[in-house]
């Protein structure tokens, strides 16, 4: 399946150079629709193969990363397709939007983990916070991203005039300061959720034994609880990121930058490689975080 | 004085659970709380180490208000092991019983020594178990870990709720036993709940019977089967066979005598109790057994007639 992925890349390339006989810059060979679809769909199929295999989580790996080689081909071999030469004039840009995609989904998703954490654990004391949160995280959920990114602009350019120093902080209407907002908003309730099932979760005998051992909450909390917990709460957080570098895209609407803003500057010039370019890292960069945590679980599922 | 409880009043949903409660515990005793459930005794229990609150007296820990103790501090103090013995079950053997010190900020050799001197003590290998998990022990090496576990910081007290309740009654005894020896080599304060009379007669210096939230009867094993204070004691204990939990608590020894004509054709060992010596005769249809000590020496002989005149 990867020679058969290389293949396409070759042989497009291949034409796209005989076709591309003018030694001008200017000129694209675009590959169609159809090479995409077909280029996708036998990734999925190659994929769902490497899932189904029952391998190591390692070995998994490794044979998942074999199948990313057709790609990195593309930027060599496929050098006179249109998507090589819109990154070739996007190379300095590209760079920029990943690490402020990256940006973005870790100030969405550190804060989220850290208040998310201690809402679960107030809520394995008090029943009525959970009667109390649950519902509103529930309903932020169902709000779609762009109506939820448009919500926050006006009242954080409200906040930003009515005190400039936050204002000069980087803290408007527009930019960074709503998009993590929101995603940060987004991310909250599968992290709520999954630490609160993970604490629940925690054998109630092992927590009243160190009690009466003399744990104070926070030992308690780092050496038992959260010990015991992390299994669930990974895949909570697991949902959290891959869910965060996707929706991120869209928080190129409000100005916040990253590789959204590549793929909505090709929608708008209908410059569908420049789409391509965009959408690609964000899909390896959901993959990547979606396998990080798969390795770190079956890791942590070693010990007892 | 290790604990006094004086005029110790607890409500349980508005009524009164327990009423008045008034109790000393001596340096070196092994206290056991005996009572039907819902007397109150795992109440009481828990008040030591604050697990559970008082509303009205004071309780002394060394002669000071445990409330003036802070209460992490004070549960470091008193060992704490309990039915469901809750090791942590993402902690190896060792780890778990190293809870306390390493909360007290022992170093990590100290840690170690004592670590693998406590699993000596209750006859598991360091070697083999020390770098196990919980869930790789039978129930009844789990309840050894607790006890380890509980007596890690060398505390001046050990609070023991029910410990050996879920466990089979062979492995129960073995417990019961090793328990014994470790009360009677270190000298620790031990206070031990249970609903389990022959539990409480095999281990206790002194029994504390309980009944719905106030002292029946405090005792020494014999005193509360030889004179029961009221109804509810003897019925407690067993009105039926009173008598023969006595003969378990005593040794055929002083009952030995030298031996007059032909010896006894079935022997015992001098350890034995006179309930044992009895049952024993009862089984073999004999009314003398030889004595002898642990080699099968003969060292004399006791009569069925001595025994029951006790």
């Amino acid at each position: 399946m990867a020679a058969n992925l290389a293949g396409m890349w070759v042989l497009a390339g291949y034409f796209a150079h005989s076709a591309t006989q003018a030694e001008n810059p200017f000129t694209r060979t675009a590959l169609g629709a159809g090479f995409w679809t077909l280029f996708a769909m036998a990734w999925m199929i190659a994929l769902d193969a490497i899932e189904r295999l029952q391998l190591t989580t390692l070995g998994r790996l490794l044979l998942q990363s074999v199948f990313l080689l057709p790609l990195l081909l593309s930027l060599n071999e496929g050098q006179h397709l249109s998507i090589a030469k819109e990154y070739a004039n996007q190379s300095d840009v590209f760079g920029a939007a990943i690490l402020r995609h990256l940006q973005i989904v870790f100030l969405a998703v550190v804060p989220a983990l850290l208040i998310g954490l201690l809402l679960a654990w107030r809520m394995t004391k008090k029943q009525n916070l959970r009667q109390a949160l649950f519902p509103v995280l529930n309903v932020i959920q169902t709000i779609p991203s762009i109506a939820l990114f448009g919500l926050l602009m006006a009242p954080l350019a409200w906040i930003a005039i009515q005190l400039p120093a936050l204002g000069r902080a980087g803290i408007s209407g527009v930019g960074l300061a709503p998009a993590v907002i929101a995603l940060f908003m987004y991310a909250l309730l599968p992290i709520v959720r999954s630490a609160l099932a993970g604490l629940e979760q925690v054998p109630a005998e092992a927590i009243n034994a160190a009690r009466g051992m003399g744990m104070s909450a926070g030992q308690l909390l780092w050496q038992i609880e959260l010990p015991l917990a992390m299994p669930v709460l990974l895949i909570g957080l697991r949902t959290a990121v891959v869910q965060t570098t996707g929706l991120a895209a869209v928080s190129a609407l409000v100005g916040a930058g990253g590789l959204g803003q590549m793929m909505f500057d090709g929608l708008f010039s209908a410059a569908n490689e420049l789409v391509i370019l965009g959408v690609i890292p964000i899909v390896l960069l959901a993959l990547l975080a979606d396998t990080f945590f798969k390795v770190l679980s079956s890791l942590i599922k070693k010990r007892p | 004085m290790m604990i006094r409880f004086e005029h110790i009043r607890k409500l349980y949903e508005g009524a009164a659970a327990i009423t008045d409660l008034n109790l000393d515990i001596q340096q070196g005793e092994l206290v056991v709380l005996l009572g039907p459930s819902g007397s109150g005794k795992s109440t009481v229990l828990k008040m030591v180490n604050r697990m559970v609150s008082h509303e009205g007296g004071q309780i002394l820990f060394k002669g000071k208000d445990i409330n003036s103790f802070n209460v992490q501090d004070l549960r470091r103090r008193m060992g704490y092991a309990i039915q469901s013995v809750g090791l942590f079950p993402h902690r190896t053997v060792a780890h778990n019983i190293a809870t306390v010190p390493k909360l007290l900020g022992w170093d990590a050799q100290r840690v170690q020594a004592r670590t693998h001197e406590l699993l000596k003590l209750l006859a598991m290998d360091p070697e083999q178990y020390a770098s196990r998990y919980p869930h790789q022990l039978s129930g009844g090496q789990q309840q050894r870990v607790g006890v380890a576990r509980a007596l890690a910081a060398d505390p001046d007290v050990l609070l023991m709720d029910e410990p050996f309740g879920a466990l089979d009654p062979v492995t129960r005894a073995a417990l019961q036993v090793a328990l014994k020896k470790i009360h009677r080599s270190t000298g620790k304060t031990i206070l031990f709940v249970t609903h389990d009379i022959d539990e409480a007669l095999l281990l206790a210096t002194r029994i504390v019977l309980l009944n719905q939230g106030h002292i029946s009867q405090a005792g020494t094993p014999l005193e509360l089967l030889q004179q029961p204070a009221n109804d509810f004691v003897a019925d407690f204990l067993g009105r039926a066979d009173l008598g023969l939990k006595q003969l378990s608590l005593r040794s055929i020894a002083p009952y030995t005598q030298a031996i007059e004509g032909t010896e006894p054709s079935h022997t015992i060992t001098h350890t034995a109790t006179l309930r044992e010596a009895i049952s024993h005769m009862a089984t073999l249809h004999v009314s003398t057994l030889g004595v002898t000590d642990e080699s099968g020496t003969v060292l004399g002989q006791v009569l069925a007639a001595d025994l029951l005149e006790n």
